[in-house]
């Protein structure tokens, strides 16, 4: 769990980051979200005390976090940037070993490491590991990018834009690659972006940031249904929220006991891919079904629609 | 006439413009610049004599079609190697023509009579040598291949001095009187260069890393190390004779360490002072190009400053500042030159003496080693530079 009590940054006469205070829940994607100049990034670089803030503390499970040397902080947090920021003259396995050669892992500790995370991050350990970052594919340097913040097994992530300089297909696939990251590890992550598309995929709590202020952090559906802000609801987009509250539930969760007609549609998927599947196919009703090939129950449009308004 | 211009064009398009240029001043050298010239002692002027005046017809005859096909490689084949083959069978024929007129025309036992290399030799020299250094460039050898070139040319002329093929030709005769002198002076040459760039390095490579931390320092910093590099070498060593005899005067361990206001002390420090501006600026400049994120994401991981300036950014600006080291060594070889004006020692003490007294063999032996020095330490540290550039993109 990550406290942040009262933080803020100001230089000269500039406040950045204006009095946040939040907690974030352990094993968890807490996404931050603002438009440019926000100060979005400058909070999330406190954490680490990339940068010192000027006010406030923030604790990690309870420990006051400037008490520390701020290296030694920074070894314990995994870090992820845009544009991944590999070492262009170590190789992906080298890269990937820095974190825990700092810590002064024992060879034979961090060879193993290594290996386990490029194969959770789906490269062939024999061809990458002695390959340099130039070669290779930008998704792959993202991959590594993150493999090496992950490498020491830090029990928080910060990552700043992480997947800003992808294309949007392999960004969709890094941003799948993420959920079952945390998912398979545990661990606590804070994410920058300013992509709500992206906040609303993958965090678990949102935080909006403007000028500097916390405007609102909770659940993505209550940022939908209860903007606490004008800016709020700008941010989170008026033509289309009940589009995106329907991505926020899965055909799973709102599946109704029973059996109907109707084509079958994944349990993964959200409300509104079943919905859009629904017009397409001109039918009422669809099949909900587990990835074994179970049936889970049934959903018909009208039961779609209710869970598309507020309240 | 659309079928003669397709007929021409290509052929004239083959033709190559710097090939015809080498064959044409080389053919002016050999027919009407005197190939070797004999002197019946080594100051008055000499006998100019042609290739065929100086060496038996044989001899003359095989040198002049070895020539003549190196003429023909340089202005119709477009191989490299075969352009590169033809230079250098080219300059071994120059080279043992030379030799062999020296033999020649040097009378049996006569230790007073000089043949030196004439106007034509040089040229002929300068053209096949900018032909083979053409051809090598468009051959784009790696950079151990170009450190195999340059040993193997070191090897085969050692090979021939070592053998005495040059030995009765008049830069040998001088090397011959001054053969103890002119290994002390190598050495010193040597060692004021390499000196003087080793205690640059250790006080650049600082101050480059300053001014790359601190912008507001750049532009200071390096304008006054701009201003020491426009003053002339001659003027900066009396300058500095001032203060570093005060010193000697003043501080009776500084003379016993031999600083003087004469001498190599201030041949040492000017180059040193010259050196500083090139390591400064690459340094500032290699740091500069270090790419942003990767030092973010160090300092993120927890990396300390130290093991950032050491493992990460100091690496990354290596060939550049490596450049910056190649022009420094290139550029305090040929200064060092000077500092035999003040008694500083060097090859250049050959250079000045040659000069006084009119004797240009004794010149010659000062100045080819230089060059030969200057020329390997550039091919050398570039290929280093590049070694180092292609690990690490």
């Amino acid at each position: 769990m990550i406290s942040v009590e009262n933080l803020s940054k100001q230089y000269g006469a500039t406040t950045v980051v204006d009095g946040v205070s939040m907690v974030i829940e352990r094993n968890s994607i807490t996404v931050i979200v603002g438009t440019s100049g926000s100060g979005k990034s400058t909070l999330l670089r406190m954490i680490n005390r990339l940068i010192e803030p000027t006010r406030g503390r923030v604790l990690i499970d309870g420990h006051d976090t400037t008490g520390e040397p701020a290296h030694l902080l920074r070894r314990r947090i995994g870090y992820a940037i845009q544009g991944h920021g590999l070492f262009p003259h170590r190789t992906v396995a080298e890269n990937i070993a820095t974190v825990p050669r700092l810590l002064g892992w024992d060879e034979a500790r961090i060879r193993a490491r290594v290996e386990e995370l490029l194969l959770v991050f789906q490269l062939d350990p024999g061809a990458y590991a002695g390959a340099f970052p130039h070669q290779l594919s930008g998704g792959q340097q993202q991959r590594v990018g993150v493999a090496r913040a992950l490498a020491a097994e830090p029990a928080v992530l910060l990552m700043d834009e992480p997947f800003g300089a992808l294309d949007p297909i392999i960004r969709a696939k890094a941003q799948d690659d993420l959920l079952d990251i945390q998912r398979r590890f545990g661990t606590t992550i804070v994410l920058v972006t300013h992509d709500m598309d992206e906040a609303f995929r993958l965090g678990d709590h949102v935080a909006v940031m403007s000028h500097g202020r916390l405007l609102q952090y909770d659940r993505p559906a209550v940022l939908l249904t209860r903007p606490a802000d004008p800016f709020v609801s700008r941010m989170t987009g008026v033509s289309d929220r009940a589009m995106r509250l329907l991505s926020l539930t899965t055909a799973g969760e709102a599946a109704l006991p029973g059996v109907s007609e109707g084509p079958a549609v994944a349990a993964a998927a959200s409300l509104r891919e079943v919905l859009s599947e629904l017009l397409w196919r001109g039918a009422d009703s669809a099949v909900v079904m587990d990835a074994d090939g179970t049936r889970r129950g049934y959903l018909t449009i009208a039961a779609i629609l209710e869970r598309g308004r507020p309240g | 006439m659309s079928v003669r211009t397709a007929l021409t064009v290509p052929r004239l398009r083959r033709l190559d413009p710097l090939g015809a240029l080498l064959a044409g001043a080389g053919a002016v050298a050999a027919v009407f610049l005197p190939f070797v010239v004999l002197k019946s002692n080594r100051i008055v002027p000499g006998d100019p004599r042609g290739l065929l005046d100086a060496l038996p017809a044989w001899g003359a005859l095989g040198c002049q079609a070895v020539l003549i096909c190196a003429a023909i490689a340089a202005l119709g084949v477009s191989n490299a190697r075969v352009r590169l083959g033809a230079a250098l069978l080219g300059v071994a024929a120059v080279a043992l023509a030379v030799a062999a007129a020296g033999d020649a025309l040097t009378p049996a036992g006569n230790k007073v009579v000089r043949v030196a290399p004439g106007a034509g030799f040089w040229v002929l020299l300068m053209c096949l040598g900018l032909m083979a250094t053409d051809a090598v460039t468009r051959m784009r050898p790696g950079p151990g291949l170009r450190v195999l070139f340059l040993a193997l040319s070191i090897a085969v002329a050692g090979l021939a001095l070592a053998h005495g093929t040059f030995d009765h030709l008049s830069v040998m005769r001088e090397y011959a009187v001054n053969a103890d002198r002119f290994a002390r002076e190598a050495r010193q040459h040597v060692w004021l260069a390499l000196g003087s760039l080793a205690a640059a390095v250790l006080v650049a490579l600082p101050i480059g890393i300053l001014c790359h931390r601190v912008p507001r320092l750049r532009s200071g910093v390096l304008g006054t190390l701009n201003v020491i590099q426009t003053i002339p070498a001659i003027a900066l060593f009396g300058i500095l004779m001032v203060p570093l005899a005060a010193l000697a005067a003043a501080v009776p361990l500084a003379a016993a360490l031999g600083i003087r206001g004469i001498g190599a002390a201030p041949a040492a420090v000017a180059l040193f002072l010259y050196s500083l501006l090139p390591i400064a600026a690459n340094t500032v400049a290699g740091l500069k190009r270090v790419p942003r994120a990767a030092v973010e994401a160090a300092r993120g991981m927890g990396m300390t400053s130290w093991q950032i300036l050491t493992g990460i950014e100091l690496i990354l600006a290596l060939p550049v500042i490596l450049t910056g080291i190649r022009i420094v060594l290139v550029q305090n070889i040929g200064m060092v030159t000077v500092a035999a004006l003040i008694g500083g020692g060097g090859l250049g003490t050959f250079v000045f003496q040659g000069i006084g007294q009119t004797a240009i063999d004794l010149v010659l032996l000062g100045a080819i080693p230089i060059v030969a020095l200057a020329f390997s330490a550039a091919v050398v540290l570039d290929a280093l530079a590049e070694v180092l550039d292609r690990a690490r993109q």
